[in-house]
C-alpha cells in the first residue's frame, strides 16, 4: 500500500537551535510554509493534515487556513511523524486524501507556547515510577543500559564512541549544533547526567521544526525536487513504563516495526545504503542496529567503535550528526526522516548517495516505534 | 528585596485508583501484594483487572515474598523536584522473586556503582510518603551493611 506514496516536499524551519522568537505553533507554521514551497504547492493544494498534540492538527490546519478532509493526530512520542507518513500513504492509497501535510514544531529549549508534560499521579507511571524520582527521559530511558552492559559486555568506552562517531558526521554539517571533534576520553570526562550516561551521551535540547508533503506516486515528476518513494513502513509499541520493558537488552517495538517495514518493501539489510536511528541517547543506535538485524545481539557496540557507521564506514548512520550533535527538539523523528530525504535527493551536507534509506523512530522511552523504508525509485 | 525563593516542592505521592487500591492497602499493612491470573497462574505487576498474559479477568491478589534482585538502574544527578537533597540517587528496577519487575529506590546502601551491584539480593521495606506507604528495597543476606 505504501508503495503508492512519495514524499514530494520536505523542509526544516529556517534555523534550528535556540529560537525564543518562535512559539511551538510558530515553528509548525514556518516548517509548513517551507515544505509547501519545497513541493511547489500552496496551502490550497493540501487536503490532509497530520501532527502531534499539542498543538495538534486542528490548531495547525486552522492557522494555515486549511480545511482538511483527512486528519491524523497520532501522538505517540518522537516517532509519531513516521507513523503519520505510514497513515498518510494508506489514506492516499484508498482515496481519503491526495496531498498530506505533516508538521513538527517544538520549542523544546525555549519552551515558548510549549505543552507541559508530567504524568498524572493517578496514572500507572504516576503511581509506580514518578514516586522514585524519575524526571524526564534522562532518568528513565537510560535505565536499561547497565543490564545490557552486564549481559553483553558493552563497555563504557563503546557507549561513549557512539557520540564520537556521530560528531564526525556533524563536523561535515554546517547546520549541526555541535561540530567540534570529540574523543572517547572527553565524552567520559563530561559531567554525569545519570550514571552511566554523561552529558555528551545525551541528546541536545533545541527549538525547531520540520514538515513533509506526502502524495501519490502517480504524481512523480510533477514537483521541483526528486520524489522520495515510501517503499515500506511499520509501527509498533511495547511499554508505557520503562520498568515494564520485557527485556532490558532489546526493543521489541523496534524489531516489530522494522520487520513490518522491511517485509512491505521486500528488502533485507544488505539493500540499505543509509540508516537513521533515533538517538535521544547513545545506546539507541546500539539497540536499533540489533533490532533491525544489521548485527547480531551484543555486537552493535563493537560494530560502531570499529568505525562501520562513521564517515568512510560501509553503513552510514545518523549522517546529520543525530540527536546527539545535530538537533533534538524533543520529538526528533521528523529530523531523522528529513535527513533521509536529503540523502535520497542528493541534498545532504554529508552525502552518501544511497538508493535505499531506512529511518527507525522511537517514541517515549522504548514505548513506541515506527520504521520507514525510503527509496530513490519505486521498487 | 532579594530574589523570590522558590517554594519547595514535595516528592510526588501516588494517587491510588480503584484498581490499584489493594496494592497500596497492602503496602500500608507492610506487605507487597501482587496479582496473578487464576487461568494461567502468572503473577503480574502493575495492578490491573485483566491478565496481560492471557486476557482473563479471573485475577486474584496474593502477598509476594518481598524478595528481589537488582535488575538495572541509573544514578541520577539531575534531581526531580522534591529530590534535591537526595541527589545523586539511584532509580532502580528490581526483579521480584515471583517474576514481575518494578521500579523502586534502593535504600540503606551508598548510591554508587561500587555499592550497587547488578543481581544483588534485595528485600522490600516501606517508606512513608504522605498518606502512602511506598515500597522500596534494601540489600538482603550478606549484602546487608
Amino acid at each position: 500500500m505504501s508503495k503508492a506514496a512519495i514524499i514530494a516536499g520536505a523542509a526544516e524551519t529556517n534555523s534550528l537551535g535556540k529560537l525564543p522568537g518562535y512559539s511551538t505553533l510558530g515553528l509548525h507554521i514556518e516548517a509548513a510554509v517551507n515544505a509547501v514551497a519545497d513541493a511547489g504547492l500552496s496551502f490550497r493544494d493540501i487536503d490532509g493534515i497530520a501532527t502531534v498534540s499539542a498543538p495538534g492538527p486542528v490548531q495547525v490546519a486552522h492557522a494555515l487556513g486549511i480545511t482538511p478532509r483527512w486528519m491524523d493526530g497520532t501522538g505517540v512520542g518522537g516517532t509519531s511523524f513516521l507513523l503519520h507518513v505510514r497513515h498518510a500513504a494508506a489514506a492516499i492509497a484508498v482515496g481519503q486524501a491526495s496531498t498530506v501535510l505533516i508538521t513538527h514544531g517544538e520549542s523544546g529549549r525555549s519552551r515558548v507556547g510549549a505543552a507541559r508534560f508530567a504524568p498524572g499521579l493517578s496514572s500507572p507511571p504516576g503511581q509506580f515510577e514518578a514516586p522514585y524520582g524519575t524526571f524526564g527521559p534522562t532518568t528513565a530511558f537510560t535505565i536499561p543500559v547497565l543490564r545490557y552492559m552486564k549481559d553483553y559486555g558493552l563497555t563504557h568506552e563503546q557507549l561513549a564512541y557512539v557520540a564520537v562517531a556521530q560528531r564526525r558526521w556533524a563536523a561535515k554539517n554546517p547546520r549541526a549544533m555541535f561540530r567540534d571533534p570529540i574523543t572517547v576520553d572527553e565524552v567520559l570526562a563530561s559531567r554525569l547526567v545519570a550514571y552511566p550516561f554523561h552529558l555528551l551521551e545525551c541528546c541536545l535540547v533545541t527549538d525547531g521544526g520540520g514538515a513533509l508533503i506526502v502524495t501519490s506516486a502517480d504524481r512523480t515528476g510533477d514537483f521541483p525536487k526528486p520524489a522520495v518513494h515510501v517503499l515500506g513502513a511499520g509501527e509498533s509499541m511495547e511499554t508505557p513504563m520503562i520498568s515494564q520493558l520485557p527485556d532490558f537488552t532489546e526493543s521489541g517495538a523496534f524489531r516489530l516495526a522494522g520487520a513490518a517495514a522491511f517485509a512491505e518493501a521486500g528488502i533485507t539489510t544488505s539493500d540499505v545504503g543509509h540508516l537513521m536511528i533515533y538517538d535521544a541517547f547513545a545506546h539507541l543506535p546500539i539497540y536499533g542496529l540489533e533490532a533491525l538485524g544489521f548485527v547480531a545481539k551484543g555486537e552493535a557496540g563493537a560494530f560502531i567503535s570499529d568505525g562501520n557507521t562513521e564517515p568512510g564506514g560501509f553503513l552510514p548512520l545518523n549522517t546529520n550528526g543525530g540527536g546527539l550533535s545535530y538537533t533534538h527538539t524533543g520529538m526528533y523523528g521528523m529530523f531523522a526522516i528529513l535527513e533521509s530525504v536529503r540523502q535520497l535527493r542528493g541534498e545532504a551536507a554529508a552525502g552518501v548517495d544511497p538508493e535505499i534509506s531506512v529511518v527507525l523512530g522511537n517514541g517515549g522511552m522504548f514505548a513506541t516505534s515506527g520504521v520507514l523504508v525510503l527509496g530513490r525509485s519505486p521498487l | 528585596m532579594g530574589k523570590p525563593v522558590p517554594k519547595p516542592v514535595p516528592k510526588p505521592v501516588p494517587e491510588p485508583t480503584p484498581e490499584t487500591q489493594p496494592f497500596w492497602d497492602g503496602c500500608a499493612a507492610g506487605e507487597l501484594r501482587l496479582q496473578r491470573c487464576r487461568a494461567c497462574v502468572r503473577p503480574y505487576f502493575y495492578p490491573r483487572p485483566v491478565c496481560p498474559s492471557c486476557g482473563s479477568a479471573e485475577v486474584e491478589w496474593f502477598t509476594a515474598s518481598g524478595d528481589a534482585t537488582l535488575y538495572s538502574y541509573v544514578i541520577n544527578h539531575r534531581p526531580a523536584p522534591g529530590f534535591e537533597a537526595d541527589a545523586p540517587y539511584a532509580i532502580a528496577v528490581v526483579q521480584l522473586a515471583e517474576g514481575p519487575r518494578m521500579m523502586t529506590s534502593i535504600v540503606g546502601v551508598p548510591q554508587t556503582p561500587e555499592a550497587l551491584s547488578l543481581d544483588m539480593p534485595l528485600r522490600v521495606t516501606f517508606e512513608q510518603r504522605g498518606d502512602i506507604s511506598l515500597p522500596v528495597f534494601e540489600p538482603a543476606g550478606e549484602w546487608r551493611q
